[in-house]
């Protein structure tokens, strides 16, 4: 079945994106990566020691550009004007790539999204050439105007990040899936499998997820659950689930023939 | 004497070195990095071309780990 997740033009097999934050070592880090099948990868953008550690390992080294889709992210801006300059600086680091992902957090307590700050940097990016995957409230009037500015995805939070509480609103999701012209990935909160299954059973394109993969006790295991649960929830979704009925039972085996009647 | 702010520490160089010649002295030349001077990006091809003067405030970024 040919049924690929279009982002930007551009098809992917995956419909499960991952981060490269949390993990024990670069090692670990790549093994979760390629047990999630994930063709999409998150990464911060932070200043690089200087003069110390001459010789040591860049994540870019572990996951090269060439194999996998680099997203890099806005992690820790409060500010457009944060966020914007961090997106330039990774447009350079990565030779021109495009794609991104845009988060402009609102506290350090909650990290939910600025959303007032988060659409100004939407504007700025999409008019200078960005590709914007954006992390955002799940809400429906704030994530269609995201899309209308031209984003090219929109990431509602399930719950918030790094929480693992799951998918807390099911019905705004459902709410912006439905009035969404671009690809909705649940960005934030997925703690386990299922968790990801129901974001895709109620008809998200994708799902992105870190702390659910990276602080699981196994990690390269939870990697493997993730991939399968993404793809269950994407199929049953394609297949349609039957109608719940409330008050009724319906016998699944046939109620004629039984014996001594 | 020139003073110049890198990823938010001063430090003070004899003279102006290029941005190649900063890099190439902290063994960062040639690594997957970007330099951003006073706010606006310097492309990788205009490293050893770009002179910095006292003052500059310098970013240098790396890819990290992140979700």
């Amino acid at each position: 079945m040919n049924d690929s997740l279009m982002i930007a033009g551009k098809s992917y097999r995956s419909r499960l994106l991952v981060g490269t934050g949390k993990y024990k070592d670069f090692a670990e880090t790549r093994a979760a990566i390629d047990a999630s099948g994930a063709e999409i990868v998150t990464v911060a953008i932070r200043r690089t020691n200087i003069g110390q550690n001459a010789g040591e390992p860049n994540l870019l080294d572990v996951l090269p550009p060439e194999r996998f889709t680099i997203l890099p992210n806005t992690a820790g801006c409060y500010t457009a004007d944060d966020a914007v300059r961090t997106l330039r600086l990774a447009r350079e680091l990565l030779d021109g790539h495009a794609l991104v992902k845009l988060e402009v957090l609102g506290d350090p307590v909650s990290l939910f999204p600025n959303m007032p700050e988060t659409l100004k940097a939407a504007e700025i990016l999409v008019k200078d050439g960005f590709e914007v995957m954006v992390y955002c409230a799940d809400d429906p009037i704030q994530a269609k105007m995201l899309e209308e500015i031209g984003c090219v995805a929109v990431m509602p939070l399930a719950s918030l990040i790094g929480s693992g509480m799951g998918i807390l609103n099911p019905w705004n999701l459902r709410l912006i899936i439905d009035q969404a012209k671009v690809p909705v990935l649940v960005d934030a909160g997925v703690g386990t499998a299922s968790d990801a299954a129901i974001a895709m059973e109620l008809g998200c394109d994708g799902v992105l997820m870190n702390t659910a993969i990276a602080h699981a006790k196994d990690p390269v295991l939870m990697a493997s659950a993730m991939k399968k649960a993404v793809e269950a929830g994407r199929e049953a979704f394609l297949a349609g689930r039957m109608p719940r009925k409330h008050y009724s039972a319906d016998p699944s085996s046939p109620t004629s023939g039984l014996i001594g009647s | 004497m020139i003073e110049l702010i890198i990823n938010g520490k001063p430090e003070r160089l004899d003279e102006a070195p290029t941005v190649l010649a900063l890099l190439e002295g902290r063994q960062l030349a040639g690594k997957r990095l970007a330099v951003e001077r006073n706010g606006e990006i310097v492309p990788k091809g205009q490293h050893a071309h770009t002179l910095l003067t006292d003052g500059d405030r310098l970013e240098i970024v790396v890819a990290v780990g992140g979700g």
